[in-house]
């Protein structure tokens, strides 16, 4: 369970679970989160929690609220965010991996289904500005996936709940770890010119001619064949249609130009 | 019927990523037909890839046959009915081997077919399968997933760039199989000649950004094969979490169901 630290000054005053699906932040008292402060707006914010994921929105408030500095009026929380409110902080803290869980499950495609097709309302925040969803799109309600036929087989061990998941998993970008290198034109009347590798991929040469396309991925630069009857030559030797790892100070020969491959430090 | 294995050309590539021991996802692309299927299955040990085989193999199947039987004389929306109507014989089977037998029970699949016909794409989905479309250099998500995080950026809730950091990326709201019921989204879209249309798994869109399926498709469409290889190498590079399917096919010219004497012989001489 995913909750929230709530400190003044450094001192922690307590801890809030987010049990429920939507706990309003705010002065008056009706808010599960009360805070009695002049900057703090009677109804401040609020946070809608659906299944891991949790979601923070200001509630239209005089002073705002922040999130790791940032003013947000509508945020998904990730673990150890800071919410500021006024001089409070509220430390978000996703909740921790089951202990012993494969990794297994992590991730894997699962079936969210409504129970009925004529479902109560959404998961959504009042006063939301937003469109409402499609009409007929009822609102998603975790369950396992179908019981078996027979009830004395336990269901398939995937066939749970959403595991707990750690932080999510962005796509990550490791090329960038790669050192720059870049293309030098050697002959032809681009000859001095130099071409940065920045991108992902990069190609060279004439299209309908000869392309060659140089990807930069975490073990490294290659090139590689994509179109024309010739393949390029490396130091003076063809490649085949596999790619080629390069090396600094590879000379590359393509659609009758020389290049240098070189790294950049 | 008529034969499109001159019309579109037709790659497919698909890999168990870094993490997964075995493959759950099913592909199959028959380019004569003009027919892509493409199921992503779930279910313990190895229901997932039962589930996806089936769907997989009994909707090309039929399908190809139905439009054999139909030699032609199909409009758009006896297409669609096609494809809507596979699918639901599909989502019948799985659920009926779920219920029956102990170890597949809880099993199903997504699934995205794509259907060429008559100068228009007539495409199919359940859950978060996708299809793209790659149209003078830019790339179009052209399906939209059946999930809740779908659903909670229709309601906005979260934005597009905000759905990226979710945990709920692999919560889907409809598959085959799962249910006795099952309602396909089959839609028809005009196909120009020079587009490339990308199936994939969500072990593709999850791990490789829109922005660099765009750039490699860009990049490498003169060899297809090589953009398929491309497209599952980035998802492996960036950490391949999920298995990964791609099916790239190419329009290389038009292609009417019917043509007149007159319009076949303008063809043959052009």
């Amino acid at each position: 369970m995913a909750k929230l630290i709530l400190s003044l000054e450094g001192s922690m005053i307590r801890e809030v679970a987010l049990d429920k699906e939507r706990i309003m932040i705010g002065r008056k008292p009706s808010n599960e989160i009360q805070i009695e402060n002049l900057a703090v707006s009677g109804e401040h914010a609020c946070i809608v929690t659906i299944l891991n994921d949790s979601f923070l929105e200001d509630m239209g408030s005089t002073n705002g609220t922040l999130v790791n500095g940032n003013p947000i009026k509508k945020h998904i929380l990730q673990n150890n965010d800071v919410i500021e409110i006024g001089k409070y902080k509220l430390k978000y803290v996703a909740e921790a991996p089951a202990a012993g869980h494969g990794n297994e499950d992590f991730e894997k495609t699962m079936i969210l289904r409504a129970p009925s097709k004529a479902a109560a309302a959404a998961p959504k925040p009042a006063n939301e500005p937003a469109p409402p969803p499609k009409p007929s799109t009822p609102p998603p309600t975790p369950r396992s996936v179908p019981p078996p036929a027979k009830p004395a087989e336990p269901a398939p061990a995937s066939a749970s709940v959403p595991a707990p998941a750690p932080a999510a998993v962005a796509p990550a970008k490791p090329a960038d770890a790669q050192p720059l290198a870049a293309v030098q034109i050697l002959s032809g009347p681009s000859a001095g010119k130099e071409l940065d590798l920045v991108k992902n991929l990069t190609t060279l040469g004439k299209p309908g001619l000869q392309v060659a396309v140089i990807t930069r991925r975490p073990q490294g630069y290659f090139i590689t064949h994509v179109e024309g009857a010739k393949f390029p030559i490396i130091n003076g030797k063809m490649i085949d249609a596999q790619a080629q790892p390069l090396q600094d100070h590879d000379v590359i020969e393509l659609a009758g130009v020389k290049m240098e491959f070189f790294v950049k430090q | 019927m008529n034969d499109l294995s001159n019309v579109i050309e037709i790659t497919t590539a698909t890999h168990p990523g870094m993490v997964r021991s075995h493959n759950e996802d099913s592909i199959s692309a028959d380019a004569a037909t003009g027919l892509a299927v493409l199921a992503d299955g779930m279910g313990g040990y190895n229901a997932g890839e039962v589930a996806s085989g089936i769907a997989v193999a009994m909707i090309s199947a039929e399908l190809k046959k139905a439009l054999a039987a139909a030699n032609g004389e199909l409009d758009a929306a006896a297409v669609e009915r096609l494809v809507g109507e596979h699918a639901v014989r599909a989502n019948n089977a799985i659920f009926q081997a779920a219920q029956n037998q102990a170890q597949y029970a809880g099993m199903g699949t997504t699934l995205v077919v794509a259907l060429w016909h008559d100068n228009s794409l007539v495409v199919g989905h359940i859950g978060d399968s996708r299809l793209y479309r790659f149209r003078d250099n830019k790339l179009e998500q052209v399906t939209r997933d059946h999930s809740l995080l779908q659903e909670q950026i229709d309601s906005g809730l979260i934005t597009k760039a905000q759905a990226r950091h979710s945990q709920n990326k692999n919560l889907v709201t409809r598959a085959v199989g799962i249910d006795p019921e099952v309602e396909t989204e089959v839609h028809s879209y005009p196909v120009q000649a020079g587009d490339i249309y990308l199936l994939c798994s969500d072990g593709l869109n999850d791990m490789v950004t829109d922005e660099d399926m765009e750039l490699t498709l860009a990049s490498l469409q003169a060899n297809l094969p090589l953009a398929a290889a491309q497209l599952v190498q980035q998802a492996n590079d960036n950490g391949g979490r999920d298995n990964v399917s791609v099916i790239l096919a190419r329009v290389l010219k038009s292609f009417p169901a019917r043509s007149g004497l007159v319009d076949r012989l303008k063809s043959w001489f052009r």
